[in-house]
């Protein structure tokens, strides 16, 4: 059989008081590799043993703050820089309504960092291959006795002086732990057949799952109902109606968005309702700009660009198309608006309806180019100031 | 742990040994359980299974199956939240607050009510999960870069909830897990290396694998207490800041009624008021059917009593309050929404309230009735269904008649609402009869900790943390 190798030599006692005692008499005999087991925390043990403070706190505080600023970090990055969106009129970078969610992270990065520092680096665990494991001393120490361990590997370590050094504390069931050679000799490598193994098998797993979830979960019933929801197509045969139509006739005088019925039939009820019909669109520059494009597009190809009443259609095609009058005699700016808007609206003679082609908001817009037109052509002294 | 001797009764009655206390502890888990175990469990999970059917109804026609319509679009499922991330609270409350304050009459109690904690968020965090109707696309909650190209909204108290209830339920579980470590090493111990029946050879592996190789030194001990104290730091505003979050999505509304800013506090009381009844219920069967009346002590019991009539008057304050703030306010629709509650079409919600929150409670004035065990396990029972319709009347009356009268409705809830309630009880007593036959129901070396004659007798010249 092979050598076992002493791992320490262990003794118990009775009492808190005891137990206390010889902590205090193994620190002051100059072991450093020693240890004190209780089956719950004893005052005043860490006294006795001399051992410093434990820095967890200042680990959860660095852990807290970093939590803190990886939280506001990630809001103001996310909700100010990458996707900004106004919401609830806050402004972008909105601090207070960012606090319940800094203290939520700070609070959980700081607790679970502190006690996986505390578990991983600290205490080295996970670690169920210690010797002291199974043996009777930890059976007793874990139950209702106080024990003392000095370790083998302390400079000072002698197995007999030890074994009577703990006799003369007043020690009882005094016992050599041995490590367990198996355990020893056992070298765990990442190359391992059953680590690689079962590697292999998380990621099937994880892979599998992720791609059933993506590609084959959420086009199930019910799962799919975010794309196919109950609801009636156009041109889809109806399961309600039984005229045959899914599209329902809207209710008697409804009117379309935006098509509000022009309801003037003649032009010298349009000349005199000036008043009702005023012109909606004010002149600003946009609204003249976007006249004189359109006025340019559908007017300007009968009228002339400057609206002379020269026609680009007649000197282009040389056919009888008759010359419209000028958009510039005395008769035409005495008009008023809802006039001008009248004739493009309903035509006049040999000009045809605009309606079709030019909605009412651009109708007024180009009203105001007209106007800005015939002031322009008839302008008077003070108009150059 | 670490807790100064303060003169007051005692926490433990007797002095049991060390051994004892393992051995009193332990017991549950080893024993083949009672009949009237399997029967409590069986009734649990046919409540537990009712639920799964509701939900899985829910799940596969919609939330159309419940009783919501408009104008009510929060029913059952918020109240249900609400109600039972109070509950949770109690046991941060005995486990943390009362750690920090040195209360030694916690350490009876705290792993049990730590347990209650998140058995009790975990049935809380079902209902926001389904209350969305397609809880598998909850995952679009987290910020992670995601195909949408897009991020939650950070300033919504909706989104706050997720943090906050996730990050509660983290730290209470690794707290309650902190606690256990020594425990399920002291019953990795009380098993044999090599022991023949099967049975053993699994809770030797799961004990041994749960207890993390704990040795018991006080080289550990020393960072564990430390750790403990930072926990219980950090839990503390925890479950303040939890309940404040989960208010907040009422008092961040304009719904009248929901637009105060008393609601954190009040929610926070409420939820210990609840949290402490439901603890105090559960205690007084498990103490019994598990022979622990020496270890959870009437005394203790008798003090969470007095914190359920402390909390209890702190909610009749905040109802009280509340229609002041109605009527000081000058607001029309505020002060209507108040007195609709109390008289309106919900009117019997109210009263139900009001009754048992505020009135019976009172009767713990009495010393004689707050030690009577009977009679406090019907007020911690009334306590409950009287903290579960404050919620319903906050959510539903409020709702139900808000700015615009044409809307105004009635809410019906449907029986797969009452399914799906009926099934979170059923979840939350399963877990909690698993729990109790399984891990040690009373911290173990918490409990030595304080029992007399455990602690060094000299110990004038060391001041403990
Ligand atoms: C197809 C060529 C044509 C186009 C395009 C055209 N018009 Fe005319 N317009 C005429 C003709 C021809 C007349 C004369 C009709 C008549 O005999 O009364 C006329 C008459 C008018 C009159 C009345 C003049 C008057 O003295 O009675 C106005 C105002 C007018 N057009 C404005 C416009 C505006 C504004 C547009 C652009 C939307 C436009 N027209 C586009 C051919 C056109």
């Amino acid at each position: 059989m092979e050598e076992k190798i002493l791992h320490s030599v262990t003794g118990i006692f009775e009492t808190p008081d005891d137990i206390i005692k010889a902590a205090k008499g193994v620190s002051s005999a100059g072991y450093k590799k020693y240890d004190i087991h209780t089956p719950y925390p004893v005052h005043g043990m860490d006294k006795a043993m001399k051992l410093p403070w434990s820095p967890l706190g200042y680990v959860a505080l660095v852990l807290g703050l970093t939590g803190a600023s990886l939280a506001i970090l990630l809001m103001w990055w996310t909700m100010s820089v990458d996707y900004p969106i106004v919401i609830g009129g806050k402004p972008l970078f909105a601090l207070p309504a960012f606090i319940p969610v800094t203290f939520e992270l700070t609070v959980l990065s700081a607790s679970i960092g502190t006690v996986l520092a505390m578990i991983i680096f600290l205490f080295k665990f996970p670690n169920t291959s210690h010797p002291l494991h199974d043996t009777p001393y930890i059976k007793k120490v874990s139950s209702d006795k106080y024990g003392v361990s000095i370790e083998a590997s302390d400079k000072m370590f002698d197995l007999n002086k030890a074994k009577d050094f703990l006799h003369k504390l007043g020690a009882k069931d005094i016992e050599e732990i041995y490590w367990d050679n198996e355990e020893l000799n056992t070298v765990k490598t990442i190359w391992d057949k059953k680590f690689l193994g079962g590697l292999v098998m998380i990621a099937i797993i994880v892979g599998g799952g992720t791609y059933f979830a993506i590609n084959k979960l959420v086009y199930m019933t019910p799962f799919n109902w975010m794309m196919e929801q109950p609801r009636l197509d156009a041109q889809s045969v109806p399961v309600y109606f039984n005229d045959g139509f899914s599209m329902r006739q809207p209710v008697e005088g409804t009117v379309a968005r935006g098509w509000m019925p022009y309801l003037i039939t003649d032009a010298d009820t349009a000349q005199l309702s000036d008043a009702k019909y005023m012109n909606p669109v004010p002149p600003t520059e946009f609204n003249l700009n976007k006249g004189q494009r359109n006025y340019n597009v559908f007017c300007s190809p009968c009228h002339d660009y400057h609206g002379t009443g020269v026609s680009r259609l007649k000197a282009a095609n040389k056919q009888d198309f008759p010359n419209p009058p000028s958009l510039h005699s005395a008769k035409l700016r005495g008009w008023s608006d809802a006039r001008i808007y009248h004739v493009i609206t309903k035509g006049q003679n040999t000009m045809p309806s605009y309606a079709l082609q030019i909605t009412p908001e651009e109708r007024w817009q180009i009203v105001h180019y007209v106007r800005t037109l015939q002031r322009a052509m008839n302008a008077k002294p003070e108009d150059v100031k | 742990m670490g807790i100064e001797i303060i003169n007051e009764p005692s926490v433990i009655y007797g002095k049991p040994s060390l051994a004892s206390i393992d051995d009193a502890i332990i017991k549950p888990t080893n024993e083949v359980p009672s009949k009237k175990y399997f029967m409590a469990l069986s009734v649990t999970i046919t409540m537990l299974l009712i639920g799964a059917v509701s939900l899985g109804l829910t799940f596969y026609k919609g939330t159309g199956l419940w009783g919501l319509k408009n104008p009510v679009g929060w029913g059952f499922d918020i109240v249900n939240f609400v109600f039972w991330v109070g509950i949770g609270h109690a046991g941060t409350l005995i486990s943390a607050i009362l750690f920090l304050f040195r209360q030694k009459w916690r350490t009876g109690i705290a792993r049990f009510a730590e347990g209650m904690t998140i058995f009790a968020v975990m049935t809380a965090a079902l209902f926001p999960a389904i209350h969305t109707g397609r809880p598998w696309l909850d995952g679009y909650l987290m910020p992670y870069p995601n195909q949408h190209w897009l991020w939650p909204n950070f300033t919504s108290p909706l989104l706050w909830d997720v943090f906050a209830i996730s990050t509660y339920f983290t730290v209470s579980f690794v707290f309650w897990y902190i606690g256990l470590i020594p425990d399920f090493a002291t019953m990795r111990d009380k098993l044999a290396k090599n022991a023949d029946s099967i049975t053993q050879k699994i809770k030797k592996v799961a004990y041994t694998v749960l207890s993390l190789g704990w040795r018991f030194s006080n080289r550990h001990w020393s960072h564990y207490e430390m750790m403990y104290l930072v926990l219980a730091g950090f839990a503390t505003p925890l479950v303040l800041s939890v309940h404040t979050i989960v208010s907040f999505d009422f008092a961040v509304s304009i719904i009248p009624g929901w637009h105060t800013t008393i609601f954190p506090p009040y929610f926070v009381a409420g939820a210990i008021f609840s949290g402490f009844a439901m603890v105090q219920n559960v205690l007084i069967i498990i103490r019994k059917i598990f022979d622990l009346e020496h270890i959870i002590t009437i005394d203790t019991l008798e003090k969470m009593n007095k914190i359920i009539l402390v909390t209890g008057m702190m909610v009749g304050y905040a109802y009280g309050m509340e229609f002041f703030i109605a009527w000081y306010s000058g607001h029309e629709a505020e002060s209507f929404a108040f007195i609709n509650r109390a008289f309106g079409p919900f009117a019997w919600s109210y009263w139900i309230m009001v009754s048992c929150n505020v009135i019976f409670p009172q009767l713990f004035w009495s010393k004689k009735l707050r030690t009577n065990i009977y009679f406090m396990f019907v007020i911690g029972v009334l306590v409950n269904v009287g903290m579960w319709f404050e919620r319903f009347v906050i959510t539903v009356t409020s709702l139900s008649r808000d700015f615009l009268p044409s809307s105004w409705s009635y809410y019906v809830p449907s029986l797969i609402d009452f399914g799906i309630l009926i099934g979170s009880f059923g979840l939350f007593f399963t877990l909690l009869f698993i729990f109790i036959r399984t891990m040690p129901v009373v911290s173990i070396a918490e409990v030595k900790a304080v029992i007399e004659g455990s602690q060094p007798t000299h110990h004038h010249d060391d001041e403990g943390h």
